[in-house]
């Protein structure tokens, strides 16, 4: 047993600590990138060029995944000169993957991105300006919905198409209602109503309304009260956080105050909130629209799903998008990023499929089509379109993000006074985009 | 180096000058691209403002380390609570994983029936990832819905609320990997001569006895390796809070390298990452020297 020998095996594990990051630190393409580089290719509807295979990534690893599929299978069969293969990662490793697979070379054509992750990608040139393919195509931000559409712009320069919307929307447990003797066909739809019922399930014991203190969805939830109250995360140009204002602490102290009147359970943990929904422990559930699909498993559940209801000053509701982006290539290739543009139109107008994988489609001339109003839980959170709300358009928003995330599960989990634990996350988040503003210029 | 060996073969003895370092080599260059040249890679961008992807990766000297010591500074107070929960972390767990397995080791030396089916049993966990017991005890621990609540009654908030969730993060980790510990405990046992047993008991030393004399400095090279090891694991804690607790309640239980991770791969801020990593091999550095010198007085 040689103890030097240990000593160097020890301090080496120690050391491994460190290479862990700077392992990952590729240098990159050093060229000039900001600005995502140039993307002359000619934009067209149809492609009639060489056979061209074009890689298309997202994180679709959920019930939409097969929805794409089908898609992209279709897509392939109508169009025998380009040939599209799917990969599909976990949301969070696509994101830390594909900068790094572009950086060496190797990045897919097509790939989906929330619209929250977009700007920080044009700014680190990861994708490329789709300019030419919104005016080859003629979109208007009417053909969309403007704030879906205006999202897609970072620095006067539209590098994103809108696929679809998947906004916040009221699910209730019809069962759990009947059984506190409310109508279980009238959810409601003002503060009043809510409180009402809330009040009336805890007088016959049940705690209607667990509030997670988690990202999913309590962030969203917050957010949209947030906006419901008037209230703003950031200021116009995403410089000085808003979110620990006025409108801010009436929001939190909303989600609080389900937990000190007994309305939800103390320590809800990680999809505690979904999971008793789906037992009938719990009534209400503020959840995004991609939740129809896992709740529709459940065969002996009695559900329905609205609109929120409006608990501020006005309606308001969180919303993500997924939008369609084309990789920095290694080299240009015309063929591919014409055929990869044919792709993302074909998709986009065959997106009531989709919708079917429980999404609102972003093209208004689908949401408006009686196939869409056929789907009922899709539409009825669909109706929300015209007052949703997306983050600002600036790279890195999602570190400021961050901190809105620490301060709602401060609060909801009672370590932290809401007005305090937003004051906190403000102050850090001021910070992080000031860092922001000087990394990417403004 | 199979043709040097084959070349040198017969003459067992007799080799040339390069033969040592032949064999080094292929250690050697793997130790050279995935830990030499990283580190000192890792340095260099610790000194910049450094994101992969832009064009500019501006030099700022010492910045990102001074951040570290500026309670100005956005990352400050979230480093500090993020080492800080790493030394809860490693002061709760390391005792107990010195000495549980240590206990379980001196079971399993000893003689009966289905020894080797609890050899097993103890060990299982071990071979599952993080991913599986991060998820497995997030279920079971839920604080309203979980089966361990659903037993023993009440509400404790095992992931949500501390002191709890260091309960539960300390006492999973001693769960999941204190069999590799009692492994490498009762490899020790074996090696310790049983005459030394049959002279203590010679001379009239009774169970206590054996143990202090005998059993715990013939396993000082064990104990030494176990507890610089533990030490080591336990700092560099990263899945157990990241799946079961999420850091919560807000940040109290994210350790410095899911801090670390956030910054450099989620945020882009590769520069500060790494220097909070070079801070906290710094740490561990003169940790294991401590460790070291402790067991080298003893030597004495």
């Amino acid at each position: 047993m040689n103890l030097s020998r240990r000593h160097v095996m020890g301090l080496g594990v120690g050391a491994g600590s460190a290479v862990l990051l700077s392992a990952c630190g590729d240098s990159g393409p050093n060229e000039k990138v900001t600005g995502g580089g140039q993307n002359a290719a000619p934009a067209a509807t149809s492609y009639d060029g060489p056979n061209v295979a074009l890689a298309f990534w997202n994180g679709f690893t959920g019930g939409d995944g097969p929805f794409m599929k089908k898609l992209v299978d279709q897509f392939n069969t109508e169009h025998p000169n380009i040939k599209v293969s799917m990969n599909t990662y976990q949301w969070a490793d696509y994101y830390q993957k594909t900068p790094a697979a572009v950086a060496t070379g190797n990045g897919p054509d097509v790939g989906i991105m929330h619209v929250d992750h977009v700007s920080t990608n044009a700014a680190r040139g990861v994708i490329l300006p789709l300019e030419d393919l919104a005016k080859a195509l003629n979109f208007k931000a009417e053909d969309f919905s403007p704030p879906v559409w205006n999202a897609g712009v970072y620095n006067n320069t539209r590098y994103s198409i809108p696929l679809d919307v998947h906004p916040l929307g009221f699910f209730y447990n019809k069962g759990v209602m009947e059984k506190a003797g409310l109508d279980p066909e009238k959810p409601p739809t003002t503060n009043d109503e809510y409180q009402a019922a809330l009040e009336t399930m805890k007088s016959k014991g049940i705690q209607g309304d667990w509030v997670t203190p988690f990202e999913f969805t309590g962030s969203m939830q917050f957010q949209s009260l947030l906006w419901q109250f008037g209230g703003q995360l950031f200021d116009e140009a995403a410089t000085k956080a808003t979110f620990g204002e006025q409108a801010g602490v009436q929001a939190l102290t909303w989600m609080t105050d389900h937990v000190k009147n007994g309305y939800s359970p103390k320590n809800v943990a990680q999809d505690a909130d979904i999971v008793a929904f789906r037992n009938s422990k719990n009534a209400f559930n503020w959840n995004g629209i991609w939740t129809i699909n896992t709740l529709k498993e459940d065969k002996n559940l009695q559900w329905g799903v609205a609109p929120l209801p409006q608990i501020g000053t006005q309606k308001a509701a969180w919303a993500g998008s997924h939008q369609f982006v084309q990789f920095k290539p290694k080299a240009k290739d015309d063929n591919k990023l014409a055929a990869g543009k044919v792709f993302i139109n074909w998709i986009s107008q065959h997106s009531i499929e989709w919708a079917r994988g429980g999404q609102v489609p972003a093209r208004a001339e689908i949401r408006d089509s009686a196939e869409f109003k056929a789907l009922p839980e899709q539409s009825a959170i669909g109706t929300q379109i015209d007052y949703l709300h997306f983050l600002p358009p600036k790279p890195g928003i999602a570190d400021a993000m961050a901190t809105v995330v620490t301060a709602i599960n401060e609060a909801v989990l009672g370590r932290k006074e809401p007005a305090k634990a937003l004051a906190d996350g403000a102050a850090k988040a001021d910070q992080l985009l000031e860092q922001n503003a000087k990394k990417y210029g403004g | 180096m199979a043709a040097e060996t084959a070349a040198t073969g017969g003459q067992v003895r007799r080799t040339g000058p390069a033969t040592p370092y032949l064999f080094l080599l292929p250690y050697f260059v793997v130790f050279t691209t995935f830990v030499l040249v990283p580190a000192v890679y890792g340095l260099w961008i610790s000194l910049h403002d450094w994101d992969y992807l832009l064009p500019g990766k501006p030099f700022v000297g010492l910045d990102n380390y001074k951040a570290l010591f500026d309670p100005g500074s956005a990352v400050y107070s979230f480093w500090w609570e993020s080492l800080s929960a790493t030394g809860i972390f490693t002061v709760l767990s390391v005792p107990l994983l010195l000495v549980i397995p240590l206990l379980i080791a001196l079971l399993l030396n000893r003689r009966f029936k289905g020894r080797t089916l609890f050899r097993a049993i103890y060990f299982a966990p071990y071979v599952l990832g993080v991913a599986v017991i991060g998820v497995l005890w997030r279920f079971l621990l839920d604080p309203n819905l979980g089966v361990v609540n659903a037993i023993i009654g009440g509400s404790t908030p095992w992931t949500t609320a501390v002191p709890w969730a260091w309960v539960t993060l300390v006492g999973v980790t001693v769960w999941w990997t204190l069999g590799f510990n009692a492994v490498i405990y009762l490899a020790g046992l074996q090696d310790i001569p049983r005459e030394l047993y049959e002279a203590a008991r010679i001379d009239g030393g009774g169970k206590w006895s054996e143990f202090r004399h005998v059993t715990l400095p013939g396993l000082r090279p064990v104990l030494l390796f176990i507890t610089v090891n533990t030490i080591l694991v336990s700092a560099n804690m990263f899945g157990q809070s990241y799946l079961i607790t999420q850091g919560a309640p807000g940040t109290e239980t994210r350790t410095a390298i899911m801090y670390i991770a956030q910054v450099g791969l989620a945020d882009y801020k590769m520069g500060s990452a790494a220097a909070m990593s070079y801070l906290l091999t710094a740490c561990l550095l003169v940790i294991s020297v401590i460790v070291f010198r402790m067991f080298r007085e003893k030597d004495k």
